[in-house]
């Protein structure tokens, strides 16, 4: 469903605006199309009011220190987030990091250099594997990435970038690293999808005329069409870091579960949404749960800050694509 | 290709429909004892087709907040309730609540240190100091003291726990909490604690997993998971000195152990209790049944359940693996039935 938001995102660029349109439809159309859209923003302000509300005793007791606090100790009742917010944020980055070159490069080969009938094929395998549940990736991360990791990958990046910070100390397996992996994995399937299906929307003619003017196919995808198709790249690409930000199960069983924040990606950590999942049903005490509730807070306005920064890099950097249209 | 998951999964509620049961009891909580009491709750619908009691394995700390809430008929958990949590209950409830044994658990130790097949014993010492971070080695003198004959490596011990709340992990850190005084000062006694080292892994299939692939690892699982997946286990020395290994009798033994100090309310702690037949970690699994019961028809449901449960249905324990209650704690338990009005 959330892929369709953006593909109609990225292929409404440039059509006439909605209202304009609805002076054709009849005034029930409108009403009904109207409420449907406040309903998600009434659901939207109802999940942040009640996490905003339930979370008022853990924010009372904690304040703005709860963001920077390394401590999660439920049986003195001390509480910080920053472990959480730190893996949450550095394995959705590094999966950005290795789904965003794959991902892109493959809707370029899908939508402008494959024969059509292997396209189409293609895309619906990856549209499966983008309906595989979560907890399948996690236990593929456990049982086939890690051991593979472990045997292979680790200690030829060991001898090769040892020296960095990030690929310091032991490797457990679990690891930010692994998430990452698993995570961009899961992600590769949306960006592939979606900005498979908005370069395919790029005008025939802008090619034609590119080609005709003298360019190579490769310049033509480069200079014409990806340029032309950015704002709907990007739209897959926030869409995939939304669903990265907010993966569970899968995260929750590679990373490690270990609110501790290490510099090295190869160390084991923790993220946001796995410490809500493992932690709540089991969780006593007001102030425990209040403090679980605020997570969530602290996890849904991350998201609004990554959601909302994204739309004004969409805007900034758009404005030349936006003048073809 | 979501709208057709919700399709399907609309139709299944709808099409599931009321069932003919007269009586119907919803009841939440403890995962531990979940393929039991769902054996038993189907066996008792079987013989009795107008009782029907739903059990909705949400874990412990879930379970009391329902039943505090009114929401459940009875709640179940795998640890005791507190004070605090009965004094709140009485407030929102204006009546009391009752804790029902109903089988024993247990938890091993396991562990993955290559050339090792052996199964290794262990002092209380030793596995207080490994999950404190004192002990860090595998060849450190407080764990091949006691095992001799076997060559362990000076490799670092790498410590693998619960990542999810979970009554297993209340078992573990309640018994370490009696041996080792630092164990209680420094970290407590919780279903998710600060953990001092190691790695968390997500249900007992995570800890396990985890130890299975991480060389020199060492965790805890639930016995009954190590025993379903034929998993290497260590024995643990008991109270009277004794190496034991956890099974079926060992935890029973226990629990017998600890009977002559049971308070009348079954809220105990049965970790490191005395007898030399016993093994140390263990613990009961409880019904947390509300002792004012308005619905007639259920609270004859509900004690006729619990009447069978502790009589004819202790027989089902063994072959799921749980520990049967011993008897003093049956008969006990038959008497506390009465207090339910």
């Amino acid at each position: 469903m959330a892929a369709t938001t953006a593909l109609h995102r990225g292929a409404r660029a440039g059509a006439p605006s909605a209202s304009r349109r609805t002076g054709l439809a009849s005034h029930w159309l409108y009403a009904l199309t109207f409420l449907s859209a406040a309903g998600v923003i009434l659901i939207t302000c109802l999940i942040f009011l009640q996490l905003y509300w339930n979370s008022a005793l853990a924010r009372q007791k904690f304040g703005w220190h709860f963001l920077v606090t390394e401590v999660w100790d439920p049986v003195n009742s001390v509480f910080g987030a920053l472990p959480f917010l730190f893996g949450t944020v550095v394995t959705s980055a590094f999966a950005l990091f290795l789904a965003v070159p794959i991902g892109v490069g493959a809707a370029v080969f899908l939508a402008e250099l494959a024969p059509r009938k292997t396209s189409n094929l293609l895309t619906f395998l990856i549209e499966l594997l983008a309906a595989v549940p979560s907890v399948i990736f996690g236990l593929l991360g456990i049982f086939v990435l890690i051991p593979i990791l472990q045997q292979f990958v680790v200690p030829a990046l060991k001898s090769v970038l040892g020296f960095l910070p990030i690929f310091e100390g032991a490797f457990y397996g679990v690891s930010l690293f692994s998430a990452g992996i698993v995570l961009a994995i899961m992600i590769v399937p949306f960006i592939i999808s979606v900005s498979r299906e908005v370069l395919l929307a790029v005008p025939r003619d802008l090619r034609e005329a590119s080609l005709g003017l003298g360019a190579t196919m490769w310049e033509t995808t480069w200079k014409v069409v990806i340029p032309f198709a950015k704002r709907g790249i990007l739209g897959s690409i926030f869409l995939a870091l939304a669903r990265a930000l907010g993966e569970t199960m899968a995260v929750t069983m590679v990373i490690g579960n270990t609110p501790h924040v290490q510099a090295s990606l190869l160390a084991p950590g923790y993220s946001i949404a796995a410490v809500i999942a493992n932690e709540f049903t089991e969780a006593t005490g007001d102030l425990y749960l209040s403090a679980l509730i605020e997570l969530g807070l602290v996890l849904f306005v991350l998201t609004i800050v990554i959601n909302g920064a994204a739309r004004l890099l969409i805007l900034a950097t758009t404005g030349k694509g936006e003048r073809h249209a | 290709m979501k709208t057709s998951y919700l399709i399907a999964a609309m139709l299944a509620v709808f099409t599931a429909g009321p069932s003919q049961a007269a009586t119907q009891i919803t009841a939440a909580g403890a995962t531990f004892p979940y393929p039991m009491y769902s054996k038993w709750f189907n066996e008792y619908h079987t013989l009795h087709p107008d009782i029907q009691i739903n059990y909705q394995s949400i874990g412990s700390g879930a379970g009391i907040k329902q039943v505090t809430e009114g929401t459940v008929d009875f709640g179940a958990s795998d640890g005791p309730m507190t004070d605090q949590q009965i004094a709140e209950y009485r407030a929102k409830r204006g009546a009391g609540i009752l804790h029902f044994p109903t089988v024993l658990g247990a938890d091993v130790p396991t562990y993955n240190i290559p050339g090792v097949q052996a199964e290794l014993n262990f002092t209380p010492q030793a596995l207080a100091g490994i999950f404190l971070g004192k002990i860090t080695k595998w060849n450190d003198p407080e764990i091949t003291e006691h095992n001799p004959g076997v060559k362990l490596p000076a490799n670092d011990i790498v410590v693998v726990h619960r990542s999810d709340g979970s009554g297993t992990t209340y078992v573990w850190v309640d018994y370490l909490s009696k041996i080792s005084p630092e164990w209680k000062s420094r970290v407590g006694v919780g279903t998710s604690v600060n953990w001092p080292v190691g790695l968390g892994g997500k249900g007992n299939e995570g800890v396990s997993g985890q130890v299975r692939q991480v060389p020199n690892s060492i965790g805890y699982v639930e016995l009954i998971y190590a025993v379903q997946n034929h998993m290497l286990y260590g024995k643990v020395r008991n109270a009277d000195g004794k190496f034991m290994k956890a099974d079926l009798n060992s935890i029973t033994a226990a629990a017998a152990g600890a009977v002559r100090n049971m308070p009348d309310d079954f809220r105990v702690s049965i970790t490191n209790a005395p007898g030399s037949a016993t093994y140390p970690i263990c613990s009961f699994t409880w019904l947390l049944i509300p002792d004012q019961i308005k619905d007639p028809a259920k609270k004859k449901a509900i004690t006729d359940f619990l009447h069978w449960m502790m009589t004819k249905g202790q027989d089902m324990t063994a072959a799921l693996s749980y520990g049967r209650l011993p008897h003093p704690v049956v008969a006990k338990e038959l008497k506390a039935i009465a207090d339910i009005h």
